[in-house]
């Protein structure tokens, strides 16, 4: 048998990785372009970084953006969270059916449909149109997201770990804090990472649920964009994606060292 | 929690011959064991007992009105095949599962309104259910943590915990670095930590390979015997039943056939169900012929008369089954010699050898088969009874047992 992979598998992830990457890759050198044209290489230059860095209005959209994003993702989390436990773990209650499909139907749904329905209620409402309104919408976009991360963890979650806490004398709500979270922490996480970039990325729901003074980064880059495409957009993309590599690098590395500290432990044992 | 030392389980009152027995010859005496039989002695109040318990899951009745009592420092096996319902039993006493009807006390307290996490009993699980993100020692003290017991404590139990199991050094170490051995050990130790009033046991060693089940099997004697706890084991396997417990509850569908000490439940089985599940067994159908002074004479169904020592409770003309362990029959090539015996002759239709012991299906003149089980006490190199030999079956009227439901 032949060791190492063949050419067929190197080739179709060289494919595959260029599917998604190759565009990346393109938006980032470019950003280092010292020409004002967009399609015309002009060597390399960091001025659309320092140009970036004046404008005001772009990293105000970029601040609020990131806001909108942490706190969405963080109450999408919570609330996706209990709904993925209550429809695993409540057994068969009343409308549990009807209560799934509700959680669900918002991926599925149309945003234009999502974002039309939320300025709706916010009109109807009268509540002033801004940050909390934008927060308040992605929360319900990218909440059913999570609750089916998590939900697909949950299921395959072994029950009798719970109850082994609990017969070890651990209370059901303490249990769920020192056994269930723990293990399905992964799962919650990346529900949270999901999240942060849905609403970091998201322009539709955004733009009809804003009122001034929040204008989110894609709301900014769109209106820029719409007068033609400046270098300096590629330069703002760059850093998104580097502080998104950044934090997914550090997470990774965080839950390599935890494994490496163990190892020793054993090892000194 | 109530704490005792480990003590030499011994019974002073109601003691059959006043000699507490050593542990060592556990299961070594068939029946009741002298001074180890606290559910022989009239007044003894029992640790655990469930009243007429039942359990249903929507319209399927998993326990069926069970009663039982089980006694401190005892160690009980609820033996029965798959889907009998002697894990819904286990897990009803351990508060995972709400009788619908009866009642389940402990220490004369009733655990109806008692949570999980209040009552003083441990269960090991039979996936072992380790806690994955935790160590081995964070697995032990997992229970201690719950009782707010003091960090040193903590430590010098788990330290203790790990002696007791033999893993000293793998405290550091995380469930999926240990073996199957390994990890059952944690198991039971975590569940031992917290020193529970009872211990539950799900098909404890089913998950190990033959050769370590079977040495683990002695070292959980050893370990009951020293720590005085009391054992409540839910198994499958009759092997495992027979050399672990003191009694054998056998379920059926729901309700317990039989209760009684592995040796009365393997020689005196109450019931031909009882009979059949646990080991191997020929029964004769038969009618009753005559019942009198220690004797009784069966007319088998199949033809030819059977004289069995023992008075039934049957009348002449009922029907009853004759029970009869295959070892319990002696096969010779000849007629035998001794009158008093029940003889059958046959022809030999199957041969299963299996090294210690030969396995005969043996083809009876009168339409029945028997099987028929020899010890092979000296080498075989060539077998002098082989397939199609006409044989003859005697077997002695106390070797069988008469079964009239």
């Amino acid at each position: 048998m032949r060791k190492g992979p063949s050419l067929f598998n190197v080739t179709s992830v060289a494919l595959g990785l260029a599917f998604l990457y190759l565009p990346i890759v393109i938006l980032v050198i470019y950003s280092f372009n010292a020409s004002r044209l967009v399609t015309v290489w002009g060597g390399w230059s960091t001025r659309w970084y320092v140009e970036l860095w004046n404008d005001a209005a772009m990293l105000e959209a970029a601040w609020i953006s990131l806001r909108i994003a942490a706190l969405s993702a963080t109450l999408a989390t919570v609330l996706g969270t209990l709904a993925a436990v209550a429809l695993v773990r409540a057994g068969r209650f009343r409308g549990r059916t009807a209560f799934s499909a509700m959680i669900y139907a918002p991926l599925v749904m149309p945003e234009v449909i999502t974002g039309l329905a939320l300025l709706l209620l916010f009109v109807a409402l009268n509540v002033d149109r801004g940050f909390w309104t934008v927060t308040a919408a992605h929360t319900t976009l990218t909440m059913c997201f999570v609750a089916v991360v998590v939900q697909s963890r949950l299921l395959d979650f072994d029950r009798s770990l719970e109850e082994a806490a609990m017969d070890l004398g651990c209370p059901p709500l303490k249990t769920f804090f020192t056994i269930t979270l723990p293990l399905i922490f992964p799962a919650v996480a990346a529900g949270w990472l999901l999240a942060f970039t849905l609403s970091l990325d998201d322009l539709v729901i955004a733009s009809f649920t804003t009122g001034p003074g929040a204008t989110t980064l894609p709301i900014r880059i769109y209106s820029e964009v719409r007068l033609g495409v400046k270098p300096q957009i590629n330069a703002i993309c760059t850093v998104m994606i580097a502080v998104v590599a950044f934090g997914v690098i550090v997470a990774a590395l965080l839950a390599k060292r935890g494994e490496l500290v163990r190892a020793r432990r054993a090892a000194k044992a | 929690m109530n704490v005792e030392p480990p003590v030499r389980r011994v019974y002073v009152a109601g003691m059959a011959d006043g000699n507490p027995e050593p542990a060592a010859s556990r299961g070594a005496a068939p029946g009741l064991k002298p001074g180890r039989a606290p559910w022989a002695v009239p007044g003894a109040r029992p640790l655990v007992q469930f009243e007429a318990v039942v359990k249903r899951f929507g319209g399927v009745t998993a326990v069926d009105r069970v009663s039982l009592d089980i006694y401190e420092r005892e160690f009980f096996a609820l033996l029965g095949p798959s889907g009998c319902g002697k894990t819904t039993l286990l897990r009803m006493l351990a508060g995972f599962e709400i009788p619908t009807e009866g009642r389940i006390l402990l220490d004369g307290q009733d655990l109806a309104r008692v949570p999980p996490h209040k009552r003083p009993v441990n269960m090991m699980f039979q996936n072992y259910a380790l806690f994955p993100h935790l160590t081995v020692e964070g697995n032990i003290a997992f229970g201690l943590r719950q009782d707010g017991m003091a960090k040193s404590a903590i430590a010098a139990r788990v330290k203790e915990m790990l002696a007791l199991v033999k893993l000293e050094g793998y405290g550091w170490r995380k469930p999926h670095q240990l073996s199957g051995g390994q990890r059952q050990r944690v198991a039971l130790a975590r569940a031992l930590a917290k020193r529970p009033r009872v211990l539950l046991l799900d098909e404890p060693l089913s998950a190990l390979d033959r050769k370590l089940r079977e040495e683990t099997r002695f070292e959980l004697i050893d370990l009951q015997d020293n720590l005085g706890l009391t054992f409540v084991m839910v198994t499958h396997d009759q092997d495992e039943a027979m050399t672990l417990a003191d009694r054998i509850g056998v379920m059926n569908a729901g309700s317990l056939a039989q209760v009684a000490p592995p040796a009365a439940v393997y020689e005196q089985p109450n019931s031909r169900w009882v009979a059949d599940f646990v080991g191997d067994i020929n029964l004769i159908e038969g009618i009753v012929a005559s019942v009198g002074l220690g004797e009784t004479v069966i007319g088998a169904r199949a033809g030819g008369r059977l004289r069995v020592a023992q008075n039934v409770e049957a009348k002449p003309g009922a029907t009853v089954w004759l029970a009869l362990r295959p070892e319990k029959i002696q096969i010779d090539t000849q007629p035998p010699a001794a009158f008093d015996a029940n003889c059958l002759a046959g022809q030999v239709a199957d041969i299963g050898y299996l090294g210690d012991v030969s396995h005969y299906k043996v083809k009876l003149d009168n339409g029945l088969a028997l099987k028929v089980s020899i010890a092979n006490r000296v080498r075989l190199v060539e077998r002098p009874i082989g397939w199609g030999d006409r044989v003859w079956l005697s077997f002695a009227p106390e070797a069988c047992v008469v079964l009239t439901q």
